[in-house]
């Protein structure tokens, strides 16, 4: 077992562990922060495969954790009201039908997104992805059937089958659960013929073309399943607040949920989980210091941009290992 | 639908789409010489926004604020190029999108620290108050078509600026040959921070312009800012001419389609309906303007040569 | 005559007032080298990039294999078996030799579209990508990153990946450039063995490796190809002398 592989499975067993032993000395804010931390987390895995392994930087991902989030919000308040949506589909309160929903919108949200910006790189894809979320995102705002600019409450958590997802550690079970699904998939997609593909796409797109792979349907699929990961993270964040709102279409959101994965460290497996961790604990901390934390949030991302590069997952574990 | 009110849309269009280009001019040239892609631009309108809403309530006059603005941003932007934005030329354009990013989160909360959380209100100036009688009978305020005629002016200096004098070759050179230029003795630092603090500049201008016609209030920027990136990927990154012609193709179609969508869909729809679809919709439009322009044209109306 | 694997047809190409390729036709031939040489500027690289699809041309045709590519993306006209090799060496620096071989067999036996199963484990990928780096005799560097390798090993790693694609016709552009004369005589040898498996079309500056090579030569000035004929009939040729080769020969 090499050094990273340690290190990531130590991570691992302090996420799932920490929440019993805070629930058992009844702190129950623990359980939610690090049930934060595990939902981010699963957004920036989403993230990490368009941007660590295919080298795309979309400034657009809080659309699709937007979508996500809309999609547990809508389905549940129809379910609520029994009142028919779409198709005469009467909504939903359980995740796993949510989720299904979820990745359904974001991906064809993303394709068509996917399509266009795809078509450019550098720093036409990063201000056209962010555009086009802008774009969600006003929608969101102007259309007041859910909530408009004031969201959408969900009055009871969604369920999931055999768990009572209102108990702070179920629901944290779900959360974990899903990420470290999507902790296989993902580990599995980076090391897969397509992965092979979409990382070679990122270092050298004529190469790519030149041995007969064309760069764009690789690119575009991982975009799309980016989107997907990202929108069931969403979902789940919905879940925990209990409340949608146009701020998680908004761009500091998509701002924020790269910052998660450059402070982890850019395309490394676990580098999302570091990252999100990183990102919430000193959100926590410094909240409890400063009403200004932002402030030094910035200053701190600032120095680490400058002069720290590599991420957490970097600093603990060595350098990147290449078969 | 009176021809009165269509001028007068009209002319928000452009009033808005001049706003633009000042941002955008300064985003563009900054791309153009440096390569470099700037998230706090926004944070710059904000400066001077700021800067001129409390020196005009510190001494009265709005003209005095208008200068503190220029000069508040120029000098932010020079202070936050030499700190920071010099070591970020050689990065890629992840690293410059996530410092830019820190930057902002940075002038917002500082800002919010220097004058609270609540919006400053900057007056109209008493010579620009009042309105101006337009074809067909309604009237149309004077500032705002100062703010046109100002914006005029700046792109007319601007294009000037570029084609006319030496800094502006120098900045053409810059574009155009990195190595060329320093190999000919001007100095690529001084002319790079300069290039940043005109930009600046720029965008406190307009931060300022519009502070009297909204609230001045901390991430006032950065919805200008978005609507600025859809100029410059429309009109092609790192053209001046793209930057003007994209901006008022912005602000006119978001304008008039705010104005037009929900009264065209009410002759298919009811009325209620129409507004709300209609709106949505509108708030949709420059985004669907920008998809079918890439569509056609993936870098831009104006690519700037390559 | 056999049929000819690659055949270029009058093909045009201007940039503004520039004829970069101006009607230039060429075969190359089921078992031959054909090298193009011709003066720097001469519109060598613009062809390339036409053929192998990077660039589009005004007008004019190209056929592999019979079947007309001149309108296909890059990455179609390698899959119907155009191996091409880069001037300056294109590898995907962090993988591994091993890697980068696979990589081009994957494409040729089709699907990248497969998520789960890891490539290192897949047997088939792994020891066809082995042989073609036994073939250029590189197999006892097979883990080292590409970035890694010497500027020798390099060129040897870009024909092995032109080899993995099965090409009907290789396209090589300088594969000698940057070569010791050691290196460059164990690649003339290795060239002159692979015209068996397919054609090359030789883009080389190297006359000594043109001249040891090649079945026959075409040489191109101002986009133009003013002479095309074998190794003695070039020598021999007075415009070929007094456009390019002057004291060269």
């Amino acid at each position: 077992m090499n050094r990273e592989t340690r290190v990531n499975l130590l991570l691992l067993v302090l996420l799932l562990a920490v929440p019993f032993v805070a629930d058992a000395l009844g702190q129950t804010f623990t359980v939610t922060l690090v049930t934060r931390i595990a939902i981010l987390a699963l957004a920036a895995v989403g993230l990490n495969i368009a941007l660590g392994l295919g080298g795309l930087v979309s400034f657009g991902h809080a659309a699709f954790f937007g979508i996500g989030g809309y999609a547990a919000g809508i389905l549940a308040s129809h379910a609520m009201s029994g009142e028919p949506m779409l198709f005469g589909f009467e909504g939903s309160a359980q995740m796993p039908v949510i989720w299904i929903v979820a990745m359904l919108a974001a991906g064809l949200v993303s394709l068509a997104i996917g399509v266009i910006s795809l078509r450019t790189s550098g720093v036409y894809f990063i201000m056209i992805t962010l555009a086009f979320a802008q774009m969600v995102y006003y929608f969101a705002i102007s259309w007041p059937a859910y909530g408009g600019e004031d969201g959408l409450s969900i009055t009871l958590r969604n369920g999931f089958p055999g768990l009572n997802t209102m108990r702070p550690t179920e629901f944290f079970l779900v959360c974990f659960g899903v990420l470290a699904v999507a902790l296989v998939l993902s580990a599995l997609l980076s090391a897969s013929r397509f992965g092979a593909a979409l990382q070679a796409a990122r270092q050298n797109e004529v190469r790519l073309a030149s041995i007969g792979i064309a760069p764009m349907p690789i690119r575009l699929t991982a975009f799309v399943l980016s989107a997907m990961i990202t929108a069931v993270a969403g979902a789940l964040y919905a879940d925990l607040n209990r409340f949608v709102s146009p701020s998680m279409l908004s761009w500091h959101m998509s701002g924020e949920l790269i910052v998660l994965v450059i402070l982890g460290g850019t395309g490394r497996l676990m580098g999302p989980v570091a990252g999100a961790a990183l990102f919430v604990l000193l959100e926590f901390w410094l909240g409890g210091i400063t009403e200004r934390w932002q402030f030094f949030l910035g200053l701190i991302l600032l120095v680490t941009v400058l002069f720290a590069r590599g991420g957490v997952i970097g600093l603990f574990a060595g350098k990147e290992r290449h078969g | 639908m009176t021809l009165a009110l269509v001028i007068e849309q009209v002319l928000n269009g452009v009033q808005l789409g001049v706003m633009l280009f000042l941002m955008a001019a300064g985003l563009t040239l900054i791309f153009g010489v440096m390569g470099l892609i700037n998230l706090a631009h926004g944070s710059l309108y904000m400066v001077g926004a700021f800067a001129c809403a409390s020196v005009a309530a510190l001494t009265g006059s709005f003209w005095l604020g208008l200068v503190a603005s220029l000069a508040a941003a120029a000098a932010a932007g020079a202070l936050i190029e030499i700190t920071v934005i010099r070591r970020l030329y050689q990065r890629d354009h992840l690293d410059q999108v996530l410092a830019t990013f820190a930057l902002i989160l940075i002038f917002s909360e500082g800002t919010r620290w220097l004058f609270g959380s609540f919006p400053l209100y900057l007056d109209i100036p008493p010579l620009l108050q009042g309105a101006v009688g337009l074809p067909g009978g309604a009237q149309y305020p004077l500032y705002r078509l100062a703010i046109i005629l100002a914006g005029a002016l700046v792109a007319f200096g601007l294009y000037a600026l570029i084609s006319r004098t030496r800094l502006g070759m120098r900045i053409r050179a810059g574009e155009s040959d990195r190595e060329m230029i320093a190999a000919l003795g001007v100095d690529i630092r001084t002319l790079y921070t300069l290039v940043f603090a005109l930009g600046a500049a720029l965008a406190g201008l307009a931060g300022a312009m519009v502070g009297a016609l909204q609230s001045v209030q901390v991430g006032m920027g950065e919805p200008v800012l978005i609507l600025a990136f859809v100029v410059i990927v429309i009109g092609g990154i790192g053209s001046i001419k793209g930057a003007l012609i994209g901006a008022l193709l912005v602000g006119s179609v978001d304008t008039l389609g705010r104005f037009l969508l929900p009264q065209l869909l009410a002759l298919v729809v009811p009325p209620d309906q129409a507004g709300l679809i209609g709106g949505a919709l509108a708030s949709m439009l420059i985004y669907i303007l920008m998809a079918i322009i890439l569509a056609v044209k993936p870098r831009g109306l104006f690519p700037a040569q390559a | 005559m056999a049929e000819p694997v690659l055949e270029i047809r009058d093909l045009h190409k201007r940039f503004g007032a520039l004829k970069a390729t101006d009607g230039v036709s060429l075969d190359l031939r089921p078992g031959e080298i054909h090298a193009l040489i011709g003066p720097n500027g001469a519109g060598k690289s613009t062809l390339i990039h036409q053929i192998c699809g990077t660039l589009r041309q005004d007008s004019g045709a190209i056929r592999l294999a019979g079947q007309e590519i001149g309108a296909l993306s890059v990455a179609e006209r390698a899959r119907l078996g155009l191996g091409r090799t880069f001037q300056i060496s294109s590898l995907i620096g962090a993988f591994s030799a091993l890697r980068n071989v696979m990589l081009a067999v994957q494409a040729g036996a089709g699907s990248s579209f497969r998520f789960f199963r890891p490539v290192m484990r897949d047997r088939g990928l792994r020891d066809q990508a082995m042989a073609r780096l036994e073939r250029v005799g590189l197999a006892a560097r097979a883990h080292v990153p590409a970035s890694d390798l010497s500027h020798g090993e390099k060129r040897q790693l870009e024909i092995a990946i032109a080899l993995a694609l099965d090409a009907k016709a290789f396209l090589l552009d300088e594969p000698m450039a940057g070569m010791g004369p050691e290196g460059s005589k164990v690649l003339t040898g290795f060239l002159d063995s692979l015209r068996h498996e397919a054609p090359i079309l030789l883009v080389e500056h190297d006359m000594d490796a043109v001249f040891a090579l090649a079945d026959r030569i075409s040489v191109l000035v101002y986009g133009r190809v003013i002479a095309t004929g074998t190794v003695e009939e070039i020598r021999r040729d007075p415009t070929v002398r007094t456009a390019y080769l002057g004291d060269h020969v």
